[in-house]
């Protein structure tokens, strides 16, 4: 009996046994039971021989993936994956409060200016009308000029201050691009991960079906929905139904419960 | 034990609750921004009289001897939860008649009805107005005289 070396295995087998079933079925009918065992005895050792071959190479292919998979950060001392996603997390957070309290401070260094220029025109304006009515009496009228005057030199620093505050509100939105990028390349290593984890997989199965073993459905535990614990911001809101998308939905849904 | 200060009586039977500018308030968020941001709406309606809390655990005893009139939370936090919070506030014989808003970006249905049920007052979810906030204190100011 040859050695049938299979080129490519899984599908050669399945051709091979289906060759050889075709070949059992006509022996039988044949009456030929010494042939039917021979034929038997030849897939056995074409899928014993074959087994080893593939075995081997799939044992190596798996130990290359999970070499590449980087799981154990002491590697060379060389951070995982997963902890470069986790700094880079961290550095998107970082930025993002650093540019929303530098944009705050400079809106709540801007308000009272806004407010003072408002209401210093404000006050004016009233005098102002007066005198186009002709109300003002001369001295009234000196007052209203040492108010204008006054006010048209607060308005000018106040303005020039308030044109900074608001560059420097622009140029504080510039951590966008850099925490974009870092999100990029997360999203990035996050496909990386997963696509390395389902070649994992799909090599196990590949085992699997040549062994013929079998294993136990493993039940996916799905984590209790304890629902005190937040789920933090639904990002497809609008697209799924048992969510709120905005807070006229929320509203809604609590008047219609009698709340 | 809420600090309510009732207010005009607008006709026989029905009581205008006046807000009290000075009512104490408590402000609960993991993330200091969004403290600060509620902080500054909360200046700008007239409200000054603010602390902040970081998590529902610092946030209990921070209510259990503060004398607080209002509690403003947020949902998902670190230690101890809005929802937890909101609950231990329910039960706790002192504080059983808190006025409670969440303001969260929990969205989900059986969230907003777990919440209502737990006795929330308002529900804000973010991203949120300050119109939108003021019109939630108002209403709960309201409703509760």
């Amino acid at each position: 009996m040859t050695t049938v070396e299979l080129k490519n295995p899984g599908e050669d087998f399945e051709k091979l046994f289906t060759d050889k079933a075709k070949e059992l079925m006509s022996r039988l009918e044949d009456n030929d039971l010494a042939g039917v065992v021979g034929l038997i005895q030849e897939l056995q050792k074409v899928r014993d021989e074959n087994l080893y071959q593939e075995i081997g190479r799939l044992t190596r292919g798996l130990h290359e993936s999970i070499k590449k998979f980087k799981l154990d950060s002491g590697v060379n001392g060389a951070a995982s994956d997963i902890d470069e996603a986790n700094d880079g997390l961290a550095y998107v957070v970082d930025m993002t409060a650093k540019a929303a309290n530098k944009t705050m401070d400079k809106v709540e260094d801007s308000l009272p200016l806004s407010q003072s220029i408002s209401e210093g025109s404000d006050e004016i304006n009233q005098q102002w009308q007066r005198f186009l009515n002709k109300e003002l009496n001369p001295h009234e009228f000196r007052d209203l000029c040492k108010k204008i005057t006054a006010f048209l030199k607060s308005t000018g620093t106040n303005t020039k201050k308030l044109n900074q505050n608001l560059n420097d509100i622009l140029l504080a939105q510039d951590f966008q691009d850099l925490t974009g990028q870092v999100i990029q390349k997360v999203t990035k290593m996050v496909t990386d991960v997963e696509a390395r984890l389902v070649n994992l997989v799909s090599m196990a199965g590949h085992v699997d079906q040549l062994t013929g073993m079998q294993h136990d459905e493993i039940k996916v535990e799905h984590e209790e929905n304890n629902i005190d614990k937040g789920v933090g911001p639904q990002v497809n809101a609008d697209e799924l139904e048992d969510v709120a998308s905005n807070q006229d939905d929320v509203d809604d849904l609590l008047s219609s419960l009698g709340f | 034990m809420t600090r309510l200060k009732l207010g005009i009586k607008v006709k026989p039977g029905h009581w205008e609750v006046a807000l009290d500018k000075n009512m104490k308030i408590l402000v609960v968020d993991d993330f200091s921004t969004m403290r600060r941001i509620i902080k500054n709406l909360l200046r700008d309606l007239g409200f000054t009289n603010t602390s902040e809390a970081d998590d529902g655990n610092t946030a209990l005893p921070m209510l259990q001897s503060g004398n607080f009139d209002f509690l403003v939370t947020d949902w998902n936090m670190p230690g101890m939860t809005g929802i937890e919070l909101l609950k231990h506030v329910r039960e706790d014989e002192r504080l059983k008649d808190l006025p409670v808003l969440m303001v969260t970006a929990e969205a989900k249905r059986d969230q907003i009805v777990a919440a209502a049920q737990a006795g929330v007052n308002g529900y804000v979810i973010k991203p949120f107005t300050a119109a939108v906030l003021k019109e939630k204190i108002e209403k709960i100011f309201e409703r509760a005289g």
